[in-house]
């Protein structure tokens, strides 16, 4: 049943897609080609990009800066989690804050990271890290409080250490939760990422699309774009291939498509 | 030559349990003035109705909470701050099954043995031999969600009784399920109890079963003190019982408050 939906779902995708593929390749044979580029050159260009060693290089920094941002928002995300369930008051004035950053556009961060800091990498890793921690710390923090009180008592009641504890019972319950703020923060991180890119970073995937900009190459933009998408989707097919290894003992009806 | 083990395995000396309310409207007593012992191979059944404050009792002898006044000591230890004194020591089985949904049923049985760090093949081992003896021979690799009602209580009571604990606390531990799979496993834990001379406190709701389970039955009245007290034994002459079921039915009709109360 779910390897049919999940089948299902990847026809609509390819389905989709084509659709898209195909009115664009029609709109390029009515318009020049900064514009529509034909699907053959945003392809070409996509390969090129892709097989060129200097080129890959953008796309290895532009990842490398989400993974860094994200790794770096995780870990902040994990200890502010922990903080905010162990203290109520800690909660009471921390939440709001977390809420005003997720207010904040990430290209207010771009501003004052760039009139805070000098270094580039540091400036994308604030920006990254910023961006993304409010929704880290909320989500690990409903992961931590969705453990059942229930299973705490009959762990408790074998008396274990606190590693143990936090082995046995701790880590399976969170570990769901967790899965899941990654795969909605990785989405995230990539548009951000670019912004952040596009001031001040002399490399990676949003340097790119500025220069492709400043050229009106729409094929080389859209190119670049692509690759980032292919980042992405690999990275999320990486974490459901290991959600659908941690979670395997749910029933199959209850597992993520 | 080693000294004999303490005849008693609980002792509840003027044990008292407040709470406050939950809207901040003052404190209740969940357990007022409490005492009595357990006597090691005794099973003591525990009735009384819903709010008595058995789960309180329960919890208080589990570790689980901390008194307000009062003794407690389970095998001569304080079981709220002597927490690892007491490691492995007392076996629970609850009232659900309270199995991990990510482990197996042979895995949900080895966590005791996790906790307690014994060796992991000689763990397999025992936690194997348990299912076994509980009927679940060929189920040892299935989740949770595959076992039925009756399968889940039975792994939980292998949880509890394979780590070979000094005392058994068991919450209502087959009021979930239907009567026919209560009856057999009450049956069959009972006979795993006895067999291996185990300390166990039942509580229960159930008159019936409490007279079926206990060597000793306390009847508790809210806030949870000892409203009366029998000793029963093995197997009771019908009319006997009868008595007994009525003289119970007198004093929990008598525990009609109809708030205050705390499981």
């Amino acid at each position: 049943m779910t390897g049919a939906l999940s089948r299902n779902r990847v026809l609509q995708f390819i389905v989709g897609t084509a659709g898209v593929a195909i009115l664009w390749q029609i709109a390029s044979l009515f318009f020049p080609d900064y514009l529509f580029p034909s699907i053959p050159q945003i392809v070409t260009r996509f390969v090129e990009i892709a097989t060129t060693a200097s080129t890959q290089v953008d796309v290895l920094t532009t990842a490398a800066r989400i993974l860094a941002g994200l790794v770096g928002a995780f870990l902040c995300g994990v200890v502010l989690a922990l903080v905010l369930n162990k203290s109520r008051a800690v909660e009471a004035y921390l939440t709001p804050v977390l809420v005003l950053l997720q207010g904040i556009p990430a290209l207010s961060w771009v501003v004052i990271a760039v009139i805070w800091f000098h270094g580039t990498e540091f400036r994308i890793f604030f920006i990254m890290l910023v961006t993304t921690l409010p929704a880290f710390t909320f989500q690990i923090l409903d992961a931590v409080r969705s453990m059942s009180k229930d299973l705490f008592e009959m762990t408790i009641a074998f008396r274990p250490t606190r590693w143990t504890l936090f082995r046995v019972l701790v880590l399976p319950t969170v570990v769901p939760g967790i899965l899941t703020a990654w795969k909605v923060n990785i989405g995230n991180a990539s548009r951000v990422v670019v912004v952040a890119e596009l001031v001040g970073a002399t490399g990676g995937v949003g340097y790119e699309l500025l220069r492709q900009q400043q050229l009106f190459d729409m094929a080389g933009a859209l190119a670049w774009t692509l690759q980032l998408v292919a980042f992405v989707l690999v990275f999320q097919g990486l974490v459901s291939a290991i959600e659908a290894w941690a979670l395997r003992w749910r029933p199959k009806s209850e597992r993520a498509i | 030559m080693p000294a004999a083990p303490d005849p008693v395995v609980i002792t509840f000396e003027d044990v008292t349990k407040r709470f406050e309310r939950p809207d901040g409207s003052g404190v209740f007593t969940a357990v007022d003035r409490l005492s009595f012992r357990v006597t090691r191979g005794e099973i003591v059944a525990v009735l009384g109705k819903t709010g008595c404050g058995k789960s309180t009792i329960f919890n208080l002898i589990a570790g689980l909470a901390e008194p307000t006044s009062g003794r407690i000591a389970v095998d001569g230890q304080d079981p709220f701050g002597a927490f690892a004194a007491l490691r492995g020591k007392i076996g629970i089985v609850f009232q659900g099954d309270r199995l991990m949904p990510w482990r197996t049923a042979l895995d949900n049985v080895l966590l005791g043995f996790e906790i307690l760090g014994v060796e992991r093949g000689r763990a397999r081992k025992i936690a194997q031999d348990w299912l076994a003896r509980l009927g679940l021979a060929g189920h040892e690799n299935d989740y949770p969600h595959a076992l039925s009602g009756g399968m889940r209580q039975r792994v939980s009571i292998a949880r509890a009784l394979s780590v070979d604990p000094t005392l058994i606390l068991c919450d209502e531990p087959f009021s979930a399920l239907d009567e026919m799979t209560a009856r057999r496993l009450r049956a069959e834990f009972l006979r795993l109890v006895r067999d291996s001379a185990k300390t166990a406190l039942f509580v229960t709701h159930s008159i019936d079963e409490a007279l079926e389970v206990g060597d000793r039955i306390m009847v508790l009245q809210r806030p949870a003190r000892i409203a009366f007290e029998a000793k029963v034994g093995g197997e009771i002459a019908p009319d006997r019982k009868a008595m007994l079921r009525s003289e119970i039915m007198k004093v929990l009709a008598g525990d009609d408050q109809s708030d205050g109360g705390v499981d």
